[in-house]
């Protein structure tokens, strides 16, 4: 234990920081993330590949327990080290993430890398100042002094659209309001300007109203500093109104990957299909709601080999799914992992009725 | 012919402080609603958190004390009436709860939970509770094992239909639903969704659905009340408010609801930030001086929009 934190000193400053010309920001390569549960782990992010590039925004999609959170707290070290097993590549500025100590984490996080959390009265420390809570990933990263922070700290909060920032510095968290809360959060994320910021839902515990200034609130973020922002969201309405692209996630494997506008006019997979058709639609006239059959499976149980989604959709016959299904490019930009959903049709089309009351029989 | 009336309802919370301890000053958290149930139909309560949408819900079942107005169930005055155990108010309003965990009793099992409005209000033989009991979770879906069970253990969607044949145990005619999906995926949503049509179609239910969600009360409701600080901003049927919003915190609430779907968002970021600038131009003429909302004024036989100061001198 040391009882004076190792102070970085950075010869880069914020303004002077070394720009990254490649496009790709973030590499992830075959990442595998396991929990240990009586000494066995079971991997919660099971073969995931994917790439974030530079002024983009990236949502991930699913349902609870599709492992969409594990694989951004595996991206930024958030996970109890005892107890969960890191496998595969994150290359991030040359470097992999997934080896990293603690301390080489310690330089990258919320520094180069930041993340927004769900809940904000949770992240924020509730016996700070909030103008102490924005310095404090300041002083740790950068040379700034005292003065120089504090004037950084007005303008992030400026910047994040509150209009009396000289007194929100001096308030403690309890005495915001969920929008602003979720604002300092915001403002504490991208004080160092990181090229890449983690949003994990960032507006589910908002109301309407302050969701929409929100998410304006970090495209308009993200135009300004060209930051990478992976966006985890269970909400497709979300998605919709600010995504670039699209990655879907089922039980541990992203299952279809592909631009924004390819995948809201022409999803493929069977479970994004009947996650589209679950929604109740603002100009749908339709009365009954698609549901999905059974569960998702605990990771325990999850079966390891073949198609994931087949036992969710059991009037599709075996041979239509693949032995192992890999990841196929059915149009440029689009992937879609087993070929299900070439055969895939809803029950419903066939004529039969919609089980679903029995469904978790 | 609507079944129950809510006259100008009021839940005033004190607030104490000073010397004494005395009362300084009061939350208005519902103040002066007046609404209308009918049979088989479904009622929506939208607004933000903290505009009384769920006080109302409890102050309509009895959790939460009346200041003033009168609920007249019947013809018969329910307000804060101490009502027998036998009385038929108690037994034709249920309430579906927004955290079906923890409205559930983890020390008894399910068939207790569920028993339990059985045997308040109803008269049966322990062999015609045990077959009423089985009959309920085939209603709602559940296997018969799951009446030996505990809630723990089973999951969200399957808590919140144990939460649903609690509330349809004893035939209820009004069921207050306080935000019952919105700690659910999409697709156990839709499953308790559809199932909620379903047995509102075959028992003639009605429902007061709270929600902050207006994709969800579109689908589920009627008729729709817009709620702000406690008063009714705006109220009218599903086509009323959604095609023809009168009132600017409808038109803010509306513009802010994210379209699933990609084309076109430019233009709807843009709508949405120029209604958020008239929103706080014309605040002013929307509020009175307490940020109180005016009065409902009727725009035609369904609708009814609260007053603009303007309209307010006239009257």
């Amino acid at each position: 234990m040391q009882f004076v934190r190792f102070k970085l000193i950075k010869f880069n400053t914020i303004t002077g920081r070394r720009v990254n010309l490649s496009k790709e920001l973030l590499k992830i390569n075959n990442l595998h993330t396991g929990f240990r549960i009586k000494d066995t782990f079971y991997d919660a992010v099971d073969g995931v590949s994917l790439t974030v590039n530079k002024n983009e925004i990236l949502a991930i999609v699913g349902e609870s327990g599709c492992g969409k959170s594990t694989l951004a707290t595996s991206i930024i070290g958030l996970y109890d080290q005892n107890k969960t097993r890191v496998q595969g590549e994150i290359i991030f500025d040359g470097k992999n993430l997934a080896s990293l100590s603690e301390e080489g984490l310690n330089e990258i996080r919320g520094f180069q890398i930041s993340m927004i959390f769900q809940d904000p009265l949770s992240a924020l420390n509730p016996l700070m100042r909030i103008g102490e809570q924005i310095e404090e990933g300041l002083s740790y990263h950068t040379s700034l002094n005292k003065m120089e922070r504090e004037k950084r700290v007005l303008e992030l909060l400026k910047q994040v659209g509150i209009h009396n920032p000289e007194r929100v510095a001096r308030q403690f968290p309890h005495q915001l309001s969920g929008g602003m809360r979720q604002r300092v959060i915001i403002a504490i994320a991208i004080a160092c300007k990181p090229q890449i910021i983690i949003a994990d839902e960032p507006t589910t515990a908002l109301d309407v109203t302050i969701q929409a200034q929100i998410l304006d609130l970090l495209i308009d973020l993200q135009a300004e500093t060209e930051a990478g922002i992976i966006l985890i969201t269970h909400d497709l309405g979300v998605v919709a109104e600010v995504a670039d692209r699209v990655a879907v996630m089922y039980a541990g494997q992203i299952i279809e990957e592909a631009s924004v506008e390819e995948l809201f006019t022409n999803p493929k997979h069977p479970y994004t299909r009947s996650l589209f058709n679950s929604i109740p639609q603002m100009n749908a006239q339709s009365d009954r709601l698609n549901v999905i059959e059974g569960i998702v499976p605990s990771l325990m149980n999850l079966p390891r080999s073949g198609c994931r989604f087949s036992s969710r959709i059991p009037w599709i016959p075996g041979e239509a799914h693949e032995e192992n299904p890999a990841l196929h490019e059915i149009s440029p930009g689009h992937f879609v992992r087993c070929t299900c959903w070439k055969e895939f049709q809803f029950k419903t089309d066939k004529g039969g009725g919609t089980h679903e009351l029995y469904a978790n029989k | 012919m609507s079944f129950m009336q809510i006259n100008d309802l009021k839940v005033h919370y004190p607030v104490r402080g000073g010397f004494f301890n005395t009362v300084i000053d009061r939350v208005l958290a519902v103040d002066g609603i007046t609404m209308e149930f009918e049979r088989g139909k479904a009622y929506g309560l939208v607004g933000e958190s903290g505009c009384g949408k769920s006080t109302t819900g409890k102050a309509l079942i009895g959790l939460e004390k009346i200041t003033s107005g009168s609920i007249i169930y019947e013809g018969e005055n329910v307000t804060n009436a101490r009502r027998s155990r036998k009385s038929s108010f108690n037994r034709d309003v249920q309430m579906i709860f927004q955290d079906a965990h923890s409205s559930l009793n983890p020390r008894k099992r399910v068939k207790d939970i569920i028993a339990e409005p059985i045997r308040n209000f109803l008269s049966l033989s322990p062999k015609e509770e045990e077959r009423k009991i089985s009959e309920l979770l085939e209603i709602v879906g559940m296997p018969e094992d799951a009446k030996l069970k505990y809630p723990h253990e089973f999951s969200g969607g399957q808590k919140q239909r144990l939460g649903i044949a609690r509330a349809i145990a004893t035939n209820p005619k009004l069921i207050i639903a306080d935000e019952p999906v919105s700690a659910l995926d999409l697709s156990v949503q839709a499953q308790v969704l559809n199932f909620m049509k379903d047995i509102q179609n075959e028992f003639g239910l009605s429902y007061l659905f709270i929600s902050h969600d207006l994709g969800v009360v579109k689908h589920m409701c009627d008729h729709i009340s817009i709620m702000y600080k406690g008063r009714f901003v705006e109220t009218g049927t599903k086509e009323d408010i959604y095609t023809n919003p009168q009132h600017i915190y409808t038109k803010r609430l509306l513009s802010a609801i994210p379209e699933v779907s990609p084309l076109g968002r430019e233009d709807r970021k843009r709508e949405r930030i120029r209604v958020e600038q008239h929103y706080q131009a014309e605040h002013k003429n929307y509020y009175d001086e307490n940020e109180r909302v005016f009065d409902l004024v009727p725009v035609s036989n369904t609708h009814a929009v609260a007053a603009t100061s303007s309209v307010k001198e006239v009257i």
